[in-house]
């Protein structure tokens, strides 16, 4: 499946380089292609319209200020499937996208398994074994894919309530939430990681690059797979060659 | 469709806070009462509906029986069913299946419309603030102004009652006439009924009606089953029927014995609802507190960590 996915990926990806470009400056690494980013933020912008006008109608009690956004409750309402939709459609070009590098394998166990000195920073860098994504980003990933199913099924009896009955309806309500709920929890530690939470990993979704140190950072295994070096070795290197122009010349 | 002055709130769906003037004003619970033993299937009480709301007319469907349409609409209100059903003669009813034998057939119209529950599942599904309210007198009305079109009331609904407006996108049903209610009058379908089939009064005297009727057609007429059709499972409803055979309500019309209101929108709207909501945005307070606490992951090497010295407090 993931070589017709990659067979699928490809003209999209030629494609977006030729419209844009990702200019990689020295000491620099291309992280996200073109596409990859493009994509990104076409899912981002339909998750918060959909997440905003969703808000409005599950508790307008709390939320009844974010409607007129929309241009009123009924329309909010009216514009909340179709914003759930654009962003499963999109999701599932970035799904195809990503299916290769977001594979689950057996360090990714081992990963979960150390969550809690990941959370508390003890290490400062991440394990070697971390390739282009992390065990966080790939739970992430599936959770969203998992998601978009589960809202497009429940999204669908709900928009034609007397298509599938009342109980279906009632049951579609309460999943629908949860799965939202569960969501909305993963993207505040999603653009708090992208963002505060880890420096520097914003500008890969921006300009599509990465610093050297970034990458032996949070993902050595990519790191030595793109440039061939050591990780380690690298970082030691930069810790050296640091102290010395701390020094200073002469000394 | 409401007439403020004249008409007490009991409760609004999803409206934070309390009722402005509960309890300000004794008021007595209304009930329609329909005598389904002496209704001639005239219909007058769906055209009186159409009338006095100003419901346009709109195309009637023929399915084969002398019902005017397979279901209420959102512009037709009430929709008396008819159904065959065979007398036993034990003064029971049952289904009528035989194709040859006519013995013990008979004709029965039931007014289908909005019931006006005292617990009313739509009231309870409904997700917008002040688009259902329930009166203190027991009406359950819709106001379209608040309504977002969600039609989750549909789903909350026993009855099959709230129907949904393309057009308007909003959703519509019987007021119980409650403009008229409000000012002293009664319904407009109870003033059109020639044999005074429907009545309309207090919920006390109009139980008071039925189980007297009821109790007549026990013994005089040898319906040995008949009774009074207000179901509990709902806390009552504010629209009752007297039944040849009370054990069978579903026979007339599909009217249910024991309606239910799915758990899943009390259990979700007033427990994991909100609870869940605090949940997840204290996801983002949690962030914010990774940050404070435990800092951010920069990318290393990072400048060597300076020697602080021990902090003397002032």
């Amino acid at each position: 499946m993931g070589t017709a996915a990659e067979r699928f990926n490809e003209r999209p990806r030629a494609a977006f380089d030729r419209i844009g470009r990702t200019i990689v400056y020295e000491g620099e690494l291309q992280r996200h292609r073109v596409y990859t980013r493009v994509l990104h933020w076409i899912v981002a912008i339909f998750f918060f319209l959909a997440l905003l006008s969703g808000f409005g109608i599950y508790a307008p009690w709390a939320f009844h200020w974010l409607t007129p956004v929309f241009g009123g409750g009924p329309m909010a309402r009216l514009l909340h499937p179709w914003f759930g939709l654009g962003f499963a459609l999109f999701f599932a070009f970035q799904f195809l996208n990503w299916l290769l590098p977001m594979r689950w394998t057996q360090a990714d166990r081992r990963w979960l398994r150390n969550i809690r000195k990941y959370v508390t920073n003890e290490d400062k860098v991440e394990s070697e074994e971390v390739g282009f994504f992390n065990a966080g980003q790939k739970v992430q990933f599936w959770e969203i894919g998992v998601g978009c199913i589960v809202f497009l099924i429940t999204g669908v009896i709900m928009w034609f309530p007397g298509t599938f009955g009342r109980i279906a309806v009632a049951i579609s309500y309460i999943i629908h939430d949860i799965s939202a709920l569960i969501m909305l929890l993963g993207i505040f530690v999603h653009i708090y990681l992208s963002t505060f939470g880890e420096p520097q990993t914003f500008q890969s979704m921006t300009r599509g690059t990465v610093s050297e140190p970034w990458a032996w950072t949070h993902h050595p295994g990519w790191y030595r797979e793109v440039t061939g070096r050591d990780p380690r070795q690298a970082l030691e290197e930069e810790r050296r060659r640091m102290a010395q122009s701390e020094r200073g010349p002469g000394n | 469709m409401l007439d403020e002055k004249n008409l007490q709130i009991k409760s609004i769906s999803a409206h934070p806070g309390g009722v402005p003037g509960k309890g300000a004003q004794r008021e007595v619970e209304v009930c329609k009462l329909m005598d389904t033993t002496t209704c001639i299937g005239c219909k007058a009480c769906e055209v009186a509906c159409a009338e006095w709301n100003d419901l346009p007319f709109r195309e009637t469907k023929f399915d084969n029986t002398y019902q005017t349409m397979p279901e209420t609409e959102w512009n037709f209100w009430q929709l008396i069913k008819f159904a065959e059903v065979k007398r036993n003669l034990d003064g029971s009813l049952s289904p009528f299946t035989s194709r040859t034998d006519s013995d013990g057939l008979m004709w029965i119209f039931r007014k289908d419309q909005c019931m006006h529950c005292t617990d009313p599942g739509c009231l309870r599904a409904c997700p917008a603030d002040g688009a259902i309210v329930q009166y203190a007198n027991g009406i359950v009305d819709f106001q379209q102004q608040n309504c977002i079109g969600c039609q989750l009331c549909v789903s909350g609904c026993p009855f099959n009652i709230p129907k949904f407006n393309q057009t308007t996108k909003k959703v519509y049903k019987c007021t119980l006439c409650s403009d008229r209610v409000g000012n002293g009058l009664e319904p407009a379908c109870i003033k059109a009924c020639p044999t005074g089939c429907l009545q309309f009064g207090t919920k006390q005297e109009m139980k008071e009606v039925a189980e007297k009727r009821a109790q007549q057609l026990r013994e005089q007429s040898g319906f040995s089953k008949a009774g009074v059709w207000d179901p509990e499972s709902v806390s009552g409803t504010h629209v009752i029927y007297v039944l040849h055979d009370a054990e069978q309500p579903v026979l007339y019309g599909g009217l249910p014995a024991k309606p239910q209101i799915p758990l899943s929108f009390t259990i979700w709207k007033w427990l994991f609802k909100p609870v869940l909501e605090v949940l997840a945005l204290l996801g983002g307070i949690g962030v914010l507190f990774h940050y404070v606490t435990f800092g951010p992951m920069r990318p290393q090497p990072e400048p060597p960590i300076k020697e602080v010295p021990e902090r003397k407090e002032p």
